[in-house]
């Protein structure tokens, strides 16, 4: 009870903030909702519709906390094909269908469904999103409206665009076109200004507001017109006791005929997309790191869809520029979302007539910006950088996406991505037999530290990647878990990515995300999120690093120590240690390691048994040099090296005195008088308060490791701070 | 007290010494020596009689030189005896094993090319699911013993599963194994609770204790039951792992190097079974190591 007392306290506390938030992002919302719809060639107020409802229902029924709803950049191209093909009547009942179908999938809990889709490919549609945008508003930018067929032509017919601008002889179209420019160049240089007043109001709302200064001067100051020509001036906002009336009567005679059904399809696809991956990035941006229930999200924006769609608004989807401004102002649940839908109603109730004196290539410069970060060429070098296949997977994707349409487009990618898997692999049988398999498995480690292991196996991509993400979400990022891909012949990018996501999301929530098992893999690129391949004969020298390398790499150098990835096999030293008796070195690798060559740490690569039951393991393990000679033993927990005293017939050596060590360590030597002595106070009571460790000695140097198979990144700096101390106890 | 021990009694009559008599499938195939010495040995180890199934006409040559390879058992005093019989390879193993009472039949495994990975060829498959005995798969059969050192055996909710575990704690003990981790494959739909947040991950996670901790004391119950001599001077684990029937397993048996996984066999196997693997079947289209299907 008092918990429940304690939120309602926080909320009182922290409304303040949120009003204050919601305004903020209302200040957006308001000229791209605008522009957004019109850009969809719908009624300007159809956007502001989207985003009061969905703002509404949203934030009572949603599963996110800070995210804001309304109309979405991605929709655009789909509500323009629906609009054009079905007329606005029929596009409206479509909208009510694809809200049915995203509730529809968030009851089916298909809150992963943006995971089954390629990240390139992903990237290639919302590129080609930007470019539809762009081609098309760059034209009204510039007081120049065509119209085409094809989002193509609209793009080739910039540079004519920009030539007829520069001749206008109509003193309106040159203002129309000042005003597109002008604002474009705000748009552009916003975020370049560092001023604290100016970064008071967002770059879209100082449009809105020098457009309207603008038009009063000129109505007040100047008695004259708007120079504007009329026809580039917002038309047709209505004010609020019209919006009531005019609510359309919903008429579903239309609806028998595959051109809908497509449009309903596309709209319900992009949408959950859109909001999906929205959703997934401002999680990331929470400070308070919570967890968005994403198929509650699905289900409130399905619903505020329908009714949306009902009112004469567009889609409701997540948008993520206007919920990244909103964590940015202070936000902490979902009540920033509806004051910002309040005060949308506010600004139409107060200033609707207002709002007809901005003119139109201003708002347009709006969208032609967003559609400019969409497509801009940063997203192309960074797809190259990943490789060059990812490229070809990103413009099959756009280009087919522009000249058919975005279903096809996001299928295209698909396919595509399948095909450049099985060519890399030189294999479809390595997909085909092992998509279906259950191929993740995840246990916690009975140990004392109680990790999260999980394995994979055969191969990980975008296919199954649902089953890695459905094991990884069921542990609570607080955890340590390890990732090991050393039985994975192949991971894609999309994993990689994803890996990588999770990678930051433990490491913000206090938990650790480690990846191993991928330094048998190889990679065409340098980049970390590049997808990887088990090679059957290990290369010497490896295009790239892993993350884990390179972590190693860092930690060598805050100690002053080398790092060295490479193979070695010169590994004598560690020949008379009692472990490789039985076992065959193949090399080791990833090795830091210190001038002075008293402290190695290394990842090793042995055989257990010859040629019969040949078993390759891989184990990361330290080595300590000591200045002086100690005794020969092997110590470790009680009852794991039992099957080592059967063979060489030694018995459990108890120390005197310290029953916790006897009973909790398995102490195995020959010189038992040495040994002993060896084992004195400082020593024992070190073993007994630190984890266990397997630690052997060869009488001048120690052998220490841990577990079964290689060590994450936090648990090498354990192994490497114990190495030191025992150092420092011996010694 | 008196219950137990009374119970306690009936586990050790019924299921030690399990294996009375081993069957193998004999081709004369290059892996020929390799396939017989194991059988050799586990029928040494088990004390149980060997018999040599050749699906052929018999020849003196044959049989002669069957008796050459195992001639080195002799001072194991091994008991074997070979049985031909012509017909479908299938049919021929399934029957002479029910005819002579096998306990225990001992198949071999196919290596994928190139890839150090195993599956059950489409005969050793159709016995397996067919056959009424219990089933050894052995990956890499070979003429000097490898040491059996980690067992893994299911601990499945499942009536067999006593059984099953008993035995694997005998076999253990007769191969001088010294780990035995027993593994709990927890089907995820029993967490009730669905992951969607913090909220219902914090409650999934608590619910995932309370039924490892079961899971846990169901198995620790079913040990004691074991006889004393069986599980002393063994490290016993439990894993609890939440996923697959069948599949997980055999995927931990592997990561662990296991070196030999102990299974319940299947209940019943319909042609849905093998359309969509379950069980059992995951493991033979991926051996992970030796496996030993338990009737």
């Amino acid at each position: 009870m008092s918990s429940k007392k304690n939120n309602i306290a926080t909320f009182f506390q922290t409304l303040p903030k949120n009003i204050f938030s919601g305004f903020v992002v209302s200040l957006i919302a308001l000229p791209l909702g605008l522009g957004l719809a019109m850009a969809s060639d719908a009624p300007p107020i159809a956007g502001i519709i989207s985003a009061v409802i969905g703002g509404i229902v949203v934030s009572i029924l949603g599963g996110s906390h800070v995210t804001i709803v309304g109309p979405g950049n991605g929709l655009v191209g789909v509500i323009l094909v629906a609009i054009t093909t079905l007329g606005l009547q029929n596009a409206y009942i479509a909208i009510v269908f694809s809200g049915v179908l995203l509730m529809g999938l968030g009851f089916l809990r298909m809150g992963a469904l943006a995971n089954f889709f390629p990240s390139s490919a992903i990237q290639g549609m919302l590129a080609a999103i930007g470019l539809i945008i762009l081609g098309k508003q760059f034209h009204i930018m510039f007081a120049h409206k065509i119209k085409r067929e094809d989002t193509i032509d609209y793009l080739l017919e910039i540079p004519f665009t920009i030539n007829d601008a520069l001749h206008y002889e109509s003193k309106g179209l040159v203002f129309a076109a000042l005003a597109g420019v002008i604002s474009l160049a705000i748009m552009l240089f916003y975020s370049k200004i560092r001023n604290k007043y100016l970064q008071l109001i967002p770059a879209p709302m100082w449009i809105v507001i020098l457009s309207i200064g603008f038009s009063y001067y000129f109505e007040i100051g100047l008695h004259e017109p708007n120079p504007i020509a009329k026809e580039y001036m917002i038309s047709g906002i209505p004010s609020f006791q019209d919006i009531i009336a005019d609510i359309p009567t919903p008429n579903f005679s239309g609806i028998w005929n595959f051109p809908f059904w497509a449009s309903v399809l596309a709209l319900t696809l992009i949408a959950s997309i859109e909001s999906l991956l929205s959703i997934k990035a401002v999680d990331k941006l929470d400070p308070e790191k919570r967890r968005s229930n994403v198929n509650r999200d699905l289900k409130a924006l399905g619903l505020a869809t329908i009714g949306s769609g009902f009112l004469g608004g567009l889609n409701v989807v997540t948008v993520i520029a206007r919920s990244s401004v909103n964590v940015n102002n202070g936000a902490t649940n979902r009540s920033a979302n509806f004051f910002h839908a309040f005060f949308l109603v506010l600004f139409i109730v107060l200033f609707s007539t207002q709002l007809t004196r901005i003119p139109l290539p201003a708002l347009m410069a709006i969208l032609v910006y967003t559609g400019y970060k969409l497509a801009s060429p940063n997203v192309i070098t960074k797809i190259f950088s990943i490789g060059k296949e990812q490229l070809v997977i990103f413009f099959v994707t756009l280009i087919i996406t522009l000249k058919i349409g975005l279903i096809s487009g996001i299928i295209s990618g698909v396919i595509a991505t399948l095909i450049i898997h099985i060519i890399i692999n030189k294999s479809a049988g390595l997909f085909l037999r092992n998509v279906l398999k259950p191929n993740v498995l995840m246990y916690q480690e009975t140990d004392e530290q109680h990790n999260f292991y999980v394995s994979v196996k055969h191969f990980c991509s975008f296919l199954n990647y649902y089953r890695l993400k459905e094991q990884l979400d069921a542990v609570p990022e607080n955890q340590d878990i390890i990732v090991d891909f050393s039985l994975c012949e192949f991971v894609d990018h999309t994993v990689m990515e994803n890996m990588n996501n999770y990678q930051e999301l433990f490491q913000k929530r206090g938990g650790h995300f480690d990846v191993v098992g991928l330094d048998m893999h190889d990679t065409d690129s340098k980049h970390p999120f590049a997808l990887r391949r088990m090679l059957p004969v290990p290369k010497i020298i490896k295009n790239s690093l892993t993350r884990r390398q390179t972590s190693m790499k860092s930690l060598a150098k805050d100690y002053n120590y080398n790092y060295s990835s490479k193979k070695e096999k010169e590994v004598s030293f560690l020949n008379n240690f009692q472990f490789f008796n039985t076992k065959n070195i193949n090399h080791v690798y990833n090795k830091l390691s210190h001038e002075d060559k008293k402290m190695k740490l290394f990842d090793i690569e042995f055989s257990e048994g010859e040629f019969i039951a040949k078993e390759v393991i891989r184990k990361t393990m330290l080595y300590i040099n000591l200045n002086h000679n100690i005794p020969e033993f092997t110590l470790d927990k009680e009852g794991f090296l039992e099957k080592v005293s059967a063979l060489a017939g030694i018995k459990d050596i108890d120390i005197e005195n310290h029953d916790d060590f006897s009973d909790r360590f398995f102490l195995l030597g020959e010189n038992v008088n040495e040994i002993s002595q060896f084992f004195n106070d400082d020593i024992t009571h070190f073993f007994e308060s630190n984890p266990y460790y397997h630690v052997e000695s060869n009488g001048s140097a120690l052998l220490i490791f841990g577990r079964q198979r290689l060590a994450g990144m936090k648990e090498i700096k354990a192994l490497f701070d114990f190495g030191k101390r025992l150092k420092a106890v011996i010694s | 007290m008196l219950s137990f021990n009374f119970e306690q009694k009936i586990v050790k009559h019924v299921s030690l010494k399990p294996f009375k008599s081993i069957g193998i499938g004999v081709a004369f195939s290059p892996n020929l020596k390799a396939n017989l010495f194991e059988a050799a040995r586990l029928s040494v180890f088990f004390d149980a009689k060997l018999f040599l199934i050749h699906v052929g006409e018999p020849s003196e040559e044959k049989t002669n030189g069957l008796n050459e390879i195992l001639k080195s058992f002799e001072k194991d005093q091994l008991n074997f005896e070979v049985v031909f019989k012509t017909g479908d390879p299938v049919d021929v193993i399934l029957s002479t094993s029910e005819e002579k009472k096998i306990d225990l039949l001992i198949l071999g495994a196919v290596q994928r090319e190139r890839f150090v990975k195993y599956y059950v060829g489409s005969i050793a498959r159709k016995i397996t699911r067919q056959a009424k005995c219990s089933i050894l798969l052995l990956v890499k059969p070979s003429v000097v013993r490898a040491p059996c050192q980690h067992i893994v055996v299911n601990g499945l909710k499942d009536p067999k599963t006593e059984s099953t575990i008993t035995a694997a704690f005998y076999v253990a003990n007769q191969l001088k194994a010294k780990k035995v981790t027993i593994v709990e494959e927890i089907n995820e739909e029993q967490v009730t609770v669905k992951v969607d947040d913090d909220k219902s991950l914090r409650r999934a996670t608590i619910i995932k204790e309370r039924i490892k901790l079961r899971e846990n004391s169901r198995i620790k119950e079913i040990i004691s039951h074991i006889p004393v001599e069986c599980t002393t001077e063994k490290s016993i684990k439990l894993q609890p792992i939440f996923g697959k029937k069948g599949y997980s397993i055999g995927h931990y048996a592997q990561i662990m190097r296991a070196d030999l996984l102990v299974m319940n066999a299947p209940t019943k196997m319909t042609f849905w079974d093998r359309l969509f693997p379950h069980d059992i079947e995951h493991i033979l289209t991926e051996l992970p190591t030796d496996v030993l299907i338990l009737q």
